[in-house]
């Protein structure tokens, strides 16, 4: 867990380097801070579960086992991305490690994640979907209808909430009155837990009696686990609605210090192994911008493909064409 | 053959599909139970097929669409009831953003969504504003969704078995005034292709494109024409998108004008697409300007003589036609 949140560190400071020097289109939203959150929410899945990931998803999927590389060249817009190029940072998928296709309609992920659920349930498996969403969205009201019907026929689904403190462009606390979004569970008659998102061990914990609870036919629960975004909405936003200090404030709970920190007190890791790790994960990030600065571009008309099921031509003889830089 | 009304067209069709695909599913609000959805229309459905394939959803529209796309994504073929096609809109998103894009943004990860929605729609019967609307227009603007609007009990079956085995999404849309409709209907197994007009009257004089219910009224029109001397040739989409333009184009290359017809609002309608693409494809062939027929601007209204007033009827249509023969 501890080279994963270095690992989306990583990314997600490469990511924001490129995107500043112009090395990709669109707008590219980072999960700095969050790294705890996603990593201990995934690590308490099995490979064959699923994660429904948001617009702010590369950290759910690189920690629910997308290749770096792969979700790099994604986000250059190349054709040996994740999605062939198609879908871009918002909507990054990978079917084979369980991650749902990125949804960047907040809350809209929900019900397709509890279909997925629905349909393992049918099929007699234990897997079991993991939805992520943040506070902005827990308003949406597909959420709540989501929930609702989930709990009511008992979806081996985990709701799986990140509150950031922003949404989007203001503070969660213009969006809504609770001090903990868990108590919301109550209203569906699933469970509602809290928990410190910047503690990786305390997710993981939390998390892995939520996925039990749905693989053992217990039915949803909620998680709100209480992070910080250091980064703006989007890479470029200049932050004018941020809460003075209130950064400062959270990189003294930094996820991957706290957690470096207590390795090192507990004699788990060693200041060497440390480096090590991270001069690994520093090369396996550059194999990736490589991979993806060397990649090709799709050809324009490719866009006309895949419209409608079977419609592959091209494109789909392009799938999973990249292998070398796995998890 | 056998006559039978177009809604026992309908539960034929969804019935044999059930028992030939097991992995066929039923959701609607009160699809269950005794009532089977307010029109009954899957009604001892439940019985047949059990509770574990026929489902009786919460009033949660926008839940119960996503949940059937997860469902769909992950092997199996749902049917969902929006009993009212105005109701359509509250799960708008989930059709529009999740069913119609999935594949493409996925980069065809997510090899299909075998998604039907059947709705009912339609004025007429006093409902009011948000009980009444034709709303296909909206949907053929989305690439990746399909829509057809049978009107007859023989087209109706056809088409919803046709639906149910595309690996698509596909809307059909029903109309109200046609639930008592009889029709000839084959026993068992047969489909009508979706994407296929079908000329229903042929005449030398004038085509009419008319849409859903309006084919009926087109041809109690064509009826009265004929004692004028006037053949008119009524040409049915049957599926609105794709649409087949080869049989419409062919038609008025023949009659050399055109009638559209539908109860939806001119502008931005099917009828304006068909006119466009009559004057792309076939121009010189045209000898007057073509005549739209469709409900007037303004929300569907309750009072009778007003909705009347509101809704295209046989007067209507043999006037448009008298006035396209004119120029």
């Amino acid at each position: 867990m501890y080279s994963m949140m270095h690992l989306i560190r990583r990314y997600e400071s490469r990511t924001s380097e490129l995107f500043k020097s112009g090395k990709f289109p669109g707008w590219i939203h980072v999960c700095i801070g969050q790294e705890a959150s996603v990593t201990g929410a995934c690590f308490a899945l099995r490979d064959d579960d699923y994660i429904s990931p948001t617009h702010r998803g590369h950290g759910q999927c690189l920690a629910k086992g997308m290749s770096p590389a792969k979700a790099m060249a994604e986000l250059y817009g190349k054709r040996t991305g994740s999605n062939l190029g198609r879908g871009g940072s918002m909507h990054l998928c990978d079917m084979e490690k369980g991650i749902l296709c990125g949804i960047a309609i907040l809350g809209a992920g929900l019900p397709f994640a509890a279909g997925v659920a629905m349909a393992e349930k049918l099929k007699g498996t234990d897997r079991v979907a993991m939805a992520f969403f943040g506070e902005g969205a827990s308003n949406e009201g597909i959420v709540h209808e989501t929930m609702n019907l989930a709990s009511l026929w008992s979806l081996p689904i985990v709701f799986f909430l990140e509150s950031n403190q922003y949404a989007e462009l203001s503070h969660k606390s213009f969006h809504h009155k609770l001090d903990t979004l868990a108590r919301r569970a109550e209203g569906y008659g699933m469970p509602g837990v809290t928990v410190d998102g910047n503690d990786v061990l305390e997710v993981y914990r939390v998390a892995g009696e939520a996925v039990k609870r749905a693989r053992e036919g217990g039915g949803p629960t909620l998680i709100d686990s209480i992070t910080c975004r250091l980064h703006g909405h989007y890479e470029g936003d200049p932050q004018v609605y941020r809460i003075p200090g209130d950064r400062d404030e959270w990189r003294k709970k930094d996820p991957i210090d706290r957690f470096g920190k207590r390795m090192l007190e507990e004699g788990i890791l060693t200041d060497e192994e440390s480096r090590e790790i991270i001069a690994g994960i520093d090369r396996t990030i550059e194999d990736a911008v490589a991979y993806a600065e060397e990649s090709p571009y799709p050809d324009p008309e490719e866009a006309l493909e895949l419209v409608y099921a079977g419609q592959g031509g091209r494109a789909r003889s392009l799938e999973g064409g990249e292998r070398r830089c796995g998890r | 053959m056998r006559e039978i009304k177009f809604w026992r067209a309908f539960q034929e069709a969804v019935s044999e599909e059930m028992r030939s695909d097991p992995a066929v599913l039923y959701f609607g609000e009160d699809a269950g139970g005794k009532v089977g959805g307010p029109f009954a229309l899957a009604k001892g459905l439940q019985d047949e097929f059990g509770t574990g394939r026929v489902y009786d959803t919460p009033d949660s529209e926008a839940a119960f669409v996503g949940l059937a796309v997860g469902l769909a994504a992950s092997g199996f073929r749902p049917i969902v009831d929006i009993s009212f096609m105005d109701f359509t809109l509250v799960a708008m998103d989930q059709i529009v953003n999740m069913a119609a894009k999935l594949v493409y943004m996925s980069g065809g990860q997510v090899k299909r969504i075998p998604l039907v929605i059947h709705t009912m729609a339609g004025a007429g019967r006093r409902a009011g504003a948000q009980h009444s609307q034709s709303l296909e227009a909206w949907f053929a603007q989305v690439p990746g969704l399909k829509i057809a609007a049978p009107s007859n009990p023989y087209d109706l079956k056809g088409i919803m078995k046709s639906a149910i085995r595309d690996d698509n999404p596909v809307i059909v849309m029903k109309h109200k005034a046609m639930l008592g409709m009889k029709g000839d209907v084959p026993e068992g197994d047969y489909t009508v292709p979706l994407g296929k007009a079908s000329v229903k009257r042929e005449g030398a004089d004038v085509t009419i494109v008319a849409v859903s219910q309006m084919v009926n009224v087109a041809l109690q029109a064509a009826g009265l024409l004929a004692g004028e001397g006037i053949e008119a040739e009524v040409v049915d989409p049957v599926t609105i998108s794709p649409l087949d333009t080869e049989t419409i184009v062919d038609s008025v290359r023949k009659t050399g004008r055109l009638v559209t017809l539908h109860e939806s609002y001119k502008p931005c309608g099917i009828g304006a697409e068909i006119g466009a693409v009559v004057f792309e494809e076939c121009f010189d062939f045209l000898q007057a300007p073509l005549v739209r027929v469709a409900s007037s601007f303004n929300p569907f209204p309750y009072s009778p003589g007003m909705e009347d007033f509101t809704v295209p009827d046989v007067s209507r249509v043999v006037e448009a036609v008298r006035k396209v023969l004119k120029n």
